[in-house]
């Protein structure tokens, strides 16, 4: 087998990253993915792409968590889950770390998600239309 | 003119939402529950990486947004595999397929050469067809 250089075993790990960032990925499997040790990974993974695989992987998961605070009404626990992390508190921590607020802060401090939907005019109207059921036209009886 | 989002009638928002997420790795673009539209649910999906474009994953509306005749043709055309198709582009259409049959992901077509490429087909939960295609770079077509 052709030995492939050392970046494209990292480039893989990355990927890895990327791709499966909503599952719960910790550095251990992205090393095994790039088949090194952990702290031979870490220290050749930062010097390739100039951030730690750990951050590598919390940056993306933070990224995707703030999308779906802006674009979603889901729980700041279900983002939590749905970005592969375990613990809330940690999150919020990590969070705030990155964004110099809370997620709900966040939240609050963006266009509310329903005003953002791009809904177009055509379902709005058919779905906002007052169901009236009673209207006098339709009850009235029938002349003859 | 672009293409913005691009529309599929579901049977279950829920369950296809699994699908094109955890199955086909696409990530939400929007969800949101509109109670002032009788809890209409907005929900989107696309690649990662594709954020100006998604497929909206529509519920299919009864009375009075649509009549009962009008549902129960739609969802025939669902069952019958004529409703809607989405046309995806891959770089490794052979790999994406033994990853997708792996997850049970029901196939239509196992891969193919074609003039432009190597694609496959199979369905999403509703019924809706999708074709995925590793595309011939020009020069080599």
């Amino acid at each position: 087998m052709a030995h492939a250089p050392p970046a494209r075993h990292l480039l893989r790990a990355k990927d890895l990253a990327d791709a499966r960032y909503a599952e719960q990925l910790e550095v251990d499997d992205l090393a095994r993915a790039a088949g090194l040790s952990k702290a031979h990974f870490s220290r050749e993974f930062r010097r390739t792409f100039g951030e730690s695989p750990y951050v590598y992987l919390m940056t993306r998961r933070l990224e995707r968590a703030a999308a779906l605070l802006r674009n979603t009404d889901y729980s700041v626990a279900e983002i939590c889950l749905e970005v592969g992390l375990q613990g809330v508190g940690s999150f919020t921590t990590s969070f705030k770390r990155m964004f110099g607020m809370t997620p709900t802060e966040y939240r609050a401090s963006v266009p509310p998600a329903s005003s953002q939907a791009r809904v177009p005019g055509c379902i709005v109207r058919a779905y906002a239309r007052p169901q009236h059921r009673t209207i006098r036209e339709d009850s009235a009886p029938t002349r003859t | 003119m672009k293409i913005a989002n691009a529309q599929l009638w579901v049977h279950d928002q829920d369950e296809v939402l699994a699908f094109y997420t955890e199955k086909l790795g696409m990530e939400v673009r929007s969800d949101v529950t509109l109670p002032e539209m009788d809890d209409f649910r907005w929900l989107t999906v696309s690649p990662a990486g594709q954020e100006d474009v998604a497929i909206v994953l529509m519920a299919i509306p009864g009375p009075p947004m649509m009549d009962e005749d009008t549902t129960q043709q739609v969802e025939a055309l669902m069952a019958k595999g004529f409703a809607g198709t989405v046309f995806l582009t891959t770089d490794d259409c052979r790999s994406d397929y033994e990853q997708l049959a792996a997850k049970g992901v029901e196939f239509t077509e196992t891969p193919e050469e074609r003039p432009y490429g190597i694609d496959c087909g199979f369905r999403d939960p509703s019924g809706n067809s999708i074709r995925l295609t590793e595309v011939k770079l020009p020069a080599n077509v």
